[in-house]
């Protein structure tokens, strides 16, 4: 047997190494933000999107939001709600972040949100708003800006409402985001549901799911799969020749410029209900865009939108307080007000601290350039909050 | 009668892909005893090589040949550097020296091609649907899918049973040392199989890429149900491989298609509906129990 | 020679680990002094995965059983805190009988009590195979589970169970992250001894004898499987407890931690750190939960890192950090 001495010592430094060692970062007065978002895995160019995005904000307003220099700092949480967990510890404890943002997914969100709130934190949220934080559970420091994501589904029954469709044919995976999807979609529905199918979280293959499409006849379909997942559901549903015969209505997180990218000329004719789109003309939004374009060489899509607005919107906050953000009241009061130029339009926070905003019907059409383009149509719903708002205390 | 007979297909062609991720599975872990959990890797680096090459040259076959070549040598250079030094050490180091080239393999997609999923178009030839039957019209894609998938279970078998190297194979497969003692080359033998296992690992990626999302961690997705294939199967054996992934996609592909409804006759629609999708998700692991309870050693297995 | 479980301790390594568990109890303070408080959070997380990979170890160094479903006690035990929390806050008992609570003592006990049955009943239909099949098996298990919880609308389904308040345990007031972190140390060094307590025992004896040959064993008048099966349910008790503190400590559960990718983390945790060894799952599970975080924290493409890491310690490593450590820094 080989002695053990000597090597439990080294073990131990070994061991103790990653509690005392703390990286080495710019030091200065800038206020530091902390973004914890997804970047590795399939889900990982939403993440990119909305870091890429919030970065842009950063730099157009040359290093500042609201006029106050700004440090941001952000990782990946490789969508594991743990390490999630982990890094908001280290930013609130380690760094003393105060302000944070970027998470992707619901149940990331699920771990991440309780501990920065509970820690007197400040978190502003750039995509996932399950009805947690927008019913009884909201918080008069957790902001959501893109959308209550019930909104989503609200909006395309609306649309599948206004478009004459009598029966829906409606699929969503099996998780709660789904459940959600279905639930929302039929809120606002008012005709029949002749199908209603929940797909698997790791499925790749949609035949079967086709086949009870076909085999139903509804007057359209309403799906929600987000990205990767809704790519492969597209290109199968063209594939399976059902793209001629029964219409799509979708919500926006299973039609973005990355999917349209990725699914191609087999999108044409497809119905999206989006709280934004690229063609809005208002003067935020074509500085927005064509920087972004600029910058990163690609389409922005609803993810990027989210972290540049939620960028826009803590912006203005930080103007009203000076760049303070000790005073959790004081920042509420001068973020409630929402006094940025959102690149949606209208804006507005409703009393869950949750978007009440327009809704607009786009269509996926052939562009100046020949390319399939998502393109706005008209609006669906007006001033739209959400079904929670009431529930809510503040 | 006419829906009954789509999803059959469906299940069928599902199965006919897992199998093509199976053979080289089950090969690799019959043969040489090694359990790869980076084979899914190599169908990611197949579907990215040939989606890339499509975008790049607009060409159907240089797509297919740069994606076969790319995961063959993939496979080839894993075995001669990682995987040789590995084959008489224990299943749990293997599981961990793969573990760690799923991690290098994911991030360096990342990297080469950025972390937005690939655009792959379906072959203009391919594009379209066969009517099989007057009323039942079903995508010529699949149906390419399910001949290229029987035409390879065909050559594997006259590869395997009918020349010296399919022999070598099988003598592997069942007594290794004695193939050895013979003064075989088994190296060369072994990063040839390897080779074979990732090119086929490589053909499914680049066929699933019109079909699938091609993106990072599309590998991990089908990983699992690929051991499920190949455990259910019997190890080692590529008749098994090709049971069992049949038997596989059709029970998957049936489930998730009748259970709703079967429930929806007893239950209220929503519980049913979700109970279904779980209990779907949930057979083909209950299939493999059951089968790894009856028969332990697959329904076909290889070692006699 | 491979230091299995049993191995006796020379005295001067007791030194050694008598000043490793020194630092380990006074990390709390020194991740303070070092401004880096963050640092006590990830402490706690490596000790409590250090139990789960421990007790993982007893089914997989000790007695050869390579399950690649112990995400399912972990999970299960995680899940017995979030349900009982979730009831309690309802204020409408489980299945009509059974009220909900927070106490600590009583939610652990209810994690282990289910972890247990869970391995009892796992065990007993997967030990009727072995090798390969085993492996599977236990996976197929672990992954119904992982889809029944799923499928869970009342617990939350995929997004998973907030649990707002942490276990009341008495004496300790567990929102301060040190108390917590000295409790799951606590709890980590008394698996640790009852661990060795077990393998040296004769029961321990019979369930290594199990692993290296069976047939052996059945010569001398044993049948392995009882062996087998008492040490896996042992083994799924201690993973379930890891799991539950794992809420405790996260107060959020998950499907997360029922999915396959947990078990093979737990599984490389062990790999790396040395299986069979009595300290090589804690070593592995500092190591690997270190390094991601201190990756992480570095750069976004952490994994192209880590990758080539795990490699190398197999390549060069022959039975993990444990070995190579001794390889490195010879007596």
């Amino acid at each position: 047997m080989i002695e053990r001495r000597g090597f439990l010592g080294a073990a131990g430094a070994l061991a103790a190494a990653p509690f005392l060692a703390r990286p080495a970062r710019a030091q200065g007065t800038a206020l530091k933000i902390g973004m914890i978002t997804t970047l590795s895995g399939p889900g990982g160019y939403l993440g990119q999107d909305i870091r890429d995005a919030f970065a842009l904000a950063l730099e157009m307003q040359g290093g500042r939001l609201g006029n106050t220099p700004v440090q941001l700092l952000v990782e990946d949480d490789a969508l594991k709600p743990g390490q999630g967990k982990q890094i908001a510890e280290r930013f609130m404890k380690n760094e003393k972040i105060k302000l944070l943002t970027g998470v992707v997914f619901s149940n990331v969100l699920g771990a991440v949100a309780p501990d920065v709130l509970d820690a007197g934190g400040i978190y502003v949220s750039p995509n996932a708003s399950p009805s947690t934080f927008a019913g009884r559970e909201c918080h008069r420091n957790f902001w959501s800006i893109a959308w209550q994501n019930d909104s989503l589904h609200e909006s395309a029954g609306q649309a599948a409402v206004n478009l004459g469709y009598k029966k829906m044919f409606i699929l969503a995976p099996n998780y709660q985001a789904g459940k959600d999807a279905i639930t929302g979609f039929k809120r606002l529905y008012k005709g029949e549901i002749v199908g209603e199918v929940y797909t698997r979280l790791d499925q790749t293959d949609y035949a079967a799911e086709m086949a009870q499409i076909r085999a139903a006849q509804p007057d359209a379909v309403y799906q929600f799969h987000p990205g990767g997942l809704g790519i492969a559901f597209l290109k199968q549903y063209v594939q399976a020749g059902l793209s001629q015969s029964i219409p799509m209505v979708l919500a926006e997180p299973s039609m973005d410029a990355t999917t349209l990218g990725a699914v191609g000329e087999a999108a044409l004719g497809i119905h999206v209900t989006a709280h934004w789109n690229t063609d809005f003309p208002n003067e935020a939004n074509k500085r927005f865009v064509s920087a972004f374009m600029a910058k990163y060489n690609r389409v922005p899509t609803y993810y990027a939108q989210h972290g540049y607005d939620t960028a826009l919107a803590i912006g203005a906050a930080l103007a009203g307080t000076g760049g303070k953000v000790d005073d959790t009241e004081a920042f509420r009061r001068a973020m409630l007000p929402a006094k940025f130029e959102s690149t949606r339009g209208k804006f507005a926070f409703g009393p869950n601290q949750h978007p009440v905003q327009d809704w607009y019907l786009v269509r996926v059409e052939r562009g100046a350039d020949g390319k399939p383009a998502l393109v706005t149509k008209g609006r669906v719903l007006e001033n739209h909050g959400d079904a929670y708002a009431g529930q809510c205390r503040l | 009668m006419g829906l009954l007979l789509e999803q059959l297909l469906n299940g069928l062609q599902l199965g006919v892909m897992l199998f093509l991720l199976a053979a080289g599975l089950t090969l690799v872990f019959g043969i040489m005893g090694v359990i790869n959990l980076a084979h899914g890797s190599l169908y990611m680096v197949g579907a990215f090589a040939s989606a890339w090459v499509a975008t790049k040259t607009g060409s159907a076959l240089a797509a297919l040949a740069a994606g076969l070549a790319a995961a063959a040598l993939t496979g080839m250079a894993v075995e001669l550097l990682v995987l040789r030094r590995l084959y008489a050490r224990d299943h749990l180091d293997q599981v961990l020296a793969t573990f760690g080239l799923i991690l290098f393999f994911n991030q360096g997609m990342v990297l080469l091609f950025g972390r937005q999923p690939l655009f792959v178009e379906i072959p203009a030839a391919l594009r379209g649907a066969v009517e099989l039957a007057p009323g039942l019209p079903y995508p010529a894609y699949r149906l390419a899918i399910i001949a290229v998938g029987l035409l390879v279970a065909a050559g594997l078998y006259l590869l395997i049973q009918r020349t010296r190297t399919g022999m070598l194979v099988r003598a592997g497969a069942t007594h290794r040392e004695m193939v050895r003692a013979l003064g075989v080359d088994i190296r060369l033998l072994y990063t040839l199989v390897f080779g074979l296992g990732a090119l086929l690992a490589g053909l499914a990626g680049l066929m699933a890429g019109p079909i699938f999302s091609v993106q990072v961690g599309m590998g991990e997705q089908i990983l699992i149900m690929t051991f499920v294939v190949v455990v259910i199967g019997g190890i080692g054996s590529v008749r098994g491989a090709l049971a069992g992934a049949v038997l596989v996609g059709l029970v998957d592909t049936l489930l998730r298609a009748y259970l709703p409804a079967a429930l929806r006759g007893v239950m209220q629609g929503p519980d049913a509906d979700a109970l279904a999708a779980g209990l779907a998700s949930m057979g083909v692991y209950l299939l493999m129990a059951v089968v790894l309870l009856l028969r332990p050693r697959g329904l076909f297995p290889a070692h006699a | 020679m491979r230091n299995r479980l049993r191995s006796r301790l020379p005295s001067r390594d007791a030194v050694a680990l008598t000043l490793l568990l020194a630092l380990a109890i006074a990390l709390p303070w020194l991740a303070e002094a070092a401004g880096n408080p963050a640092g006590i959070a990830l402490a706690t997380r490596i000790a409590i995965y250090a139990l789960a990979a421990s007790a993982l170890n007893l089914a997989l160094g000790q007695g050869g059983m390579v399950s690649f479903g112990h995400a399912a006690f972990f999970g299960l035990g995680g899940y017995a805190v979030g349900i009982l929390y979730a009831h309690w806050s309802w204020q409408e008992p489980l299945l009509g009988i059974l009220p909900g609570t927070v106490s600590l003592p009583l939610t652990l006990l209810a994690a282990v009590g289910l972890g247990g049955l869970a391995a009892a009943a796992i065990g007993a239909l997967s030990l009727r195979t072995s090798g390969v099949q085993f492996i599977m098996i236990t996976l197929a298990f672990a992954q119904m589970l992982f889809f029944l919880f799923v499928s869970l609308k009342a617990y939350g389904g995929d997004d998973g169970l907030s649990v707002r308040r942490q276990g009341e345990f008495p004496g300790l007031s567990l929102r301060d992250p040190a108390q917590l972190y000295w409790l799951c140390l606590g709890l980590l060094v008394g698996w640790l001894a009852l661990l060795r307590r077990v393998t040296r025992s004769r029961f321990g004896q019979v369930l290594a004898g199990a692993r290296q040959n069976e047939r052996r064993l059945r010569a001398l008048g044993l049948t392995p499987y009882p062996y087998k099966l008492a040490g896996f349910i042992l083994s799924g008790m201690g993973t379930a407890l890891a799991g539950a503190l794992m809420v405790n400590q996260a107060r959020f559960v998950s499907p997360d931690m029922l999915h396959w990718t947990k078990s093979g983390e737990l599984m490389i945790m062990v790999i790396l750190g040395g299986v069979g060894t009595l300290l090589g799952p804690v070593f592995g599970a500092a190591a690997l939960v270190g390094l991601e975080s201190i990756l992480s924290a570095w750069t976004e493409n952490w994994q192209i890192i880590l990758g080539p890491i795990l490699l190398l310690v197999v390549l060069f490593g022959r039975g993990g950090l444990m070995a190579l450590l001794r390889r490195v820094l010879p007596a």
